[in-house]
């Protein structure tokens, strides 16, 4: 008889644990979300949101050109982003792991990683130093007889350079750690079959890796999309990602239900994103 | 047979070598053009001057954004450990309706843009009418700190731990003795793991600082509004500050706390 | 296929210890070898060098006559079945076992067919298209097997691989090991720490012990007529009792022990005979010890009092304490139909022919 009564009071111990952080997230999160939901579906009339319940927002952004265009240039630099970065990433991290001796690998893999440590704000400006028609790319360009300064700062290649920059040092170190946590006896049962090198890479290791490959890759696609600083500061005018738009609606016209829709539709692609990946690990596994 | 191993030794620190070059080449240009002595941080590099550093600390409004980014990213990421620390004690030691839905409400904010947080936050002080300072700020990064705080003193949280805090409970300790005394101190690694973790991000946070605050701003924000001014070599000395302070932070506790314990 | 296997001078030193010393051995081609030892006794460094996965320090390994010392694990005629069976998750069983035989450049077909033959013979067939995580503990470690023994190894390497199955499972295993090697014919050299699972399936046991061969030898003789005191104590219980030599009479051997003088054969001594006045140290086996009341042919060892007892099924498991060697703890299985108690004197006897005498380990030694 006396189990029940404990059970309650034990319960409402654990309440009073978990109950603040729970009402942090609704009133911080959850609340401010389901605002923007709704503002979302709101317009902006001479300064004021009013609550037109309509999907005027969404109808604007697949009818606007620059919007959607928006969407379209954040996928298609998002992509880019995620596949050159994983493919420099990998060797890197398999060097590492594999070449590398194992006193010196967690030094590697710091200084690998130690550009992190600067502000993302001033990693960025940095790259405009690098690359920006008197940077010290062109610079050395002009010395060896370059004619006219390359214009590599202000365009789209330059926002992906700035993202692969970083992007490199945050995959090579989850595939490192993905590679380090494989039992070595893969590698050895492979070797002890008749397989090379690169047959045990090839077979082996690299189909063990892959799903942590795509939670990086995922990460990668995340960050990535969401991003305002890099594009801002390397970006040109002409092509601008969500962010920046979804920026423009707050700062200039300070239109509060076209950034709510736009918001929810970055949302919704990483949403998408997620379940696909979701997909395609659960193939993986059987 | 060894020309095949030679080949591919040469080819893979070849690649090594240049991927680093390419990952510290703007540090490097950074820190250099920080003693630039003339008007832009860019070649040629006419001689060294400390005086841009001279004028970042001059900078009343740099050193009180920095102040600021540390009181934002030390008070929010305390209460995001405590909140989390909470939470994590309360689902993993008590049996509780729904413990996976709180798991997941708990963890969704890593799933969202910063940008959205900040705009949902700014939609909802705006219909409260309140006004936008640091302390909006730490809220929003208590939103973004709280989610990894909890995920990761949850997943330390482990059966061996229950066994040691029901000892204690057996030897006569209340529950919030075994909290305060037992249970906090056990997971100390990994509750000051998710602390310092919460400071960098905190600390380098932007898109939030700069949407939810007005005047006082955090140390990214100020930054920002240097590159307003284009290029101009004070920007490299902040900036090499930030990364040559971390840098040592990072060594030292690389040395003195990572080290110690791999030895243990 | 199967071959011989020499081991010549075999050393290995790691940084700041050595975990082998000069091991000298002989298999012949077809043997299934137990290592057996305790953990740290260099056991798995052995197997590690024998399948090219580390290199001696010094020493040649001779597989078949040709010198492998050097030679690479995928180029050896060894296959290695771990201890975790590194399964490729990925794969299914059929392509897990088919992979030696993809590295071999045979075609799609021949080796599925040849893959399920080799899956057949563990019996796990039906499961070819399965893929590992399905599979329990003892299943795995059949494909394990069949993985490695499809590409043909004249040699196949077993690293504890019954340790992480349940009791049943196991016998089961050793079982199958057994019939499968004898089968096939191939040579076999397994690790274990498990004297019972050494005696169960090897044609000769190695015992090892801080990098050293302490004996070798078949099942019965290692157990009954050990080489050392560390094999000794090792392969079961046993009770140690020092004693000196007093006399020769050929061809026996007198002894003076606690329990007075005693006669035993000369063959007693396994590890060389001892000179008048050495010291030594008789081995008897706790089932070796009987009460003497029950049969004539006994020779009495002494009066003993039980101190304490329990039944274990097969026997009854007792330790008693003779007056005249109060310090010395004796333990005896004593027959199951036993109806003694605790604090009981009985008069235990035993057969001489069954004592081993061997050198007393020097003081240094017992670290």
């Amino acid at each position: 008889m006396k189990a029940a009564p404990i059970e309650k009071n034990e319960a409402r111990r654990g309440w009073c644990f978990v109950a603040p952080a729970l009402l942090w997230t609704l009133a911080f999160f959850i609340v401010p979300f389901a605002f923007m939901a709704a503002a979302s579906f709101a317009s902006r009339v001479s300064r004021q949101i009013v609550y037109t319940w309509d999907l005027g927002n969404y109808v604007n952004f697949f009818s606007k050109s620059y919007l959607l265009k928006g969407l379209f240039v954040s996928l298609e630099i998002t992509l880019l982003v995620t596949v050159i970065s994983v493919l420099l990433a990998y060797p890197l991290a398999w060097i590492i792991a594999e070449r590398v001796p194992k006193r010196w690998q967690r030094t590697a893999l710091i200084l690998a990683i130690l550009p992190f440590w600067t502000s993302y704000v001033v990693r960025s400006y940095s790259w405009l130093l690098v690359l920006s028609s008197n940077g010290v790319i062109n610079n050395l360009l002009l010395k060896f007889g370059l004619q006219e300064p390359l214009e590599l700062a202000s365009t789209t290649t330059a926002t992906v350079i700035g993202f692969v920059h970083f992007f490199v040092m945050l995959l090579t170190l989850t595939i490192y750690s993905n590679l380090i946590q494989l039992s070595p006896n893969y590698k050895r049962a492979a070797q002890d079959l008749g397989a090379n090198g690169l047959q045990t890479f090839w077979h082996v290791i690299l189909p063990l890796t892959l799903p942590g490959i795509m939670v990086g890759a995922f990460l990668t696609f995340v960050l990535c999309i969401g991003d305002y600083i890099t594009p801002q500061i390397l970006g040109g005018n002409n092509e601008l990602v969500l962010p920046q738009i979804i920026m423009l609606q707050l700062g200039r016209r300070a239109d509060i239900p076209t950034a709510a829709a736009l918001s929810i539709v970055l949302m919704l692609v990483v949403t998408l994103a997620y379940i696909l990946c979701l997909r395609w690990l659960k193939m993986e596994r059987t | 047979m060894n020309l095949r191993r030679v080949l591919s030794e040469t080819f893979s620190w070849s690649y090594f070598a240049a991927i680093y070059a390419f990952i510290f080449l703007p540090v490097a240009v950074l820190v250099l053009f920080s003693f630039q002595d003339g008007r832009l941080p860019i070649p040629p590099f006419n001689g060294v001057t400390l005086k841009w550093y001279g004028e970042v600390f001059g900078d009343s409004r740099l050193m009180s954004a920095l102040g600021n980014s540390l009181k934002v990213a030390f008070l929010s990421s305390l209460m995001a450990c405590l909140l989390g620390f909470c939470a994590a004690y309360g689902l993993a030691r008590f049996r509780l309706p729904a413990t996976a839905l709180q798991r997941v409400l708990l963890t969704a904010p890593l799933t969202v843009s910063y940008l959205i947080i900040a705009l949902g936050l700014l939609v909802l002080f705006n219909w409260l009418g309140v006004r936008l300072s640091l302390w909006t700020v730490g809220i929003g990064h208590v939103v973004i700190n709280l989610p990894l705080c909890f995920a990761i003193i949850y997943a330390s949280m482990g059966e061996h731990q229950r066994n040691i805090e029901r000892a204690a409970q057996d030897l006569g300790a209340n529950s919030l003795q075994v909290v305060l005394l037992v249970t906090a101190p056990m997971l100390m690694p990994s509750i000051l793991a998710a602390f310092f973790l919460s400071l960098t991000f905190s600390w380098d946070e932007f898109i939030i600082s700069f949407l939810l605050s007005r005047f006082d701003v955090t140390l990214p924000v100020e930054i920002w509004s240097l590159l307003r001014s284009g290029l101009n070599p004070k920007t490299n000395a902040i900036g090499s500050i930030v990364f040559l302070a971390s840098t040592v932070l990072l060594v030292v506790l690389e040395i003195f706390v990572f080290r110690a314990r791999s030895q243990k | 296929m199967t071959a011989d296997v020499r081991l010549q001078g075999i050393t290995k030193r790691f940084e700041d210890f050595t975990a082998l010393s000069d091991i000298c051995l002989d298999i012949e081609a077809g043997e299934f070898i137990v290592l057996l030892g305790p953990s740290g006794c260099g056991k798995s460094t052995l197997l590690s060098i024998i399948g090219g996965f580390l290199s001696p320090s010094a020493g040649r390994v001779l597989i078949g006559d040709k010198d492998m010392t050097d030679v690479p694990p995928s180029i050896r005629p060894t296959t290695t079945m771990f201890q975790d069976y590194a399964l490729f998750p990925h794969m299914t069983l059929r392509d897990n076992v088919a992979f030696g035989l993809r590295m071999r450049k045979l075609g799609r077909r021949e080796r599925a067919l040849k893959a399920d033959e080799f899956l057949d013979l563990v019996g796990m067939k039906a499961s070819a298209a399965r893929k590992p995580h399905e599979l329990s503990g003892g299943q795995r470690q059949r494909v394990a097997l069949a993985r490695a023994l499809a590409v043909n190894p004249d040699l196949l390497l077993l690293d504890e691989p019954l340790g992480a199955l349940d009791m049943k499972l196991r016998r089961q295993m050793q079982d199958e090991l057994k019939s499968i090697q004898r089968e096939i014919g191939t040579t076999f050299i397994h690790v274990t720490h498990d004297q019972e699972e050494a005696m169960a399936i090897a044609d000769r046991i190695v015992v090892m012990n801080d990098g050293v061969i302490e004996g070798c030898g078949e099942p019965s003789d290692i157990y009954m007529r050990p080489q050392s005191i560390f094999t000794a104590g090792f392969m079961g219980e046993v009770n140690f009792i020092a004693g000196k030599v007093v006399g020769e009479d050929a061809p026996q051997i007198d002894i003076e022990t606690c329990f007075g003088l005693t006669r035993i054969p000369r063959a007693a001594f396994r590890a060389g005979i001892p000179t008048k006045g050495e010291s030594t140290m008789l081995c008897i086996r706790p089932e070796q010890l009987h009460p003497s009341s029950e049969h004539s042919g006994y020779t009495d060892l002494c009066q003993a009092k039980i101190i304490d007892g329990a039944f274990f099924g097969t026997h009854f498991r007792c330790h008693l304490q003779a007056p005249a060697a109060p310090e010395l703890v004796l333990v005896a299985h004593l027959p199951q139909s036993t109806h003694l108690h605790v604090g009981e004197t009985i008069d235990l006897g035993l057969n001489l022919a069954d004592i081993v005498a061997l050198p007393p380990k020097p003081p240094a030694a017992e670290l």
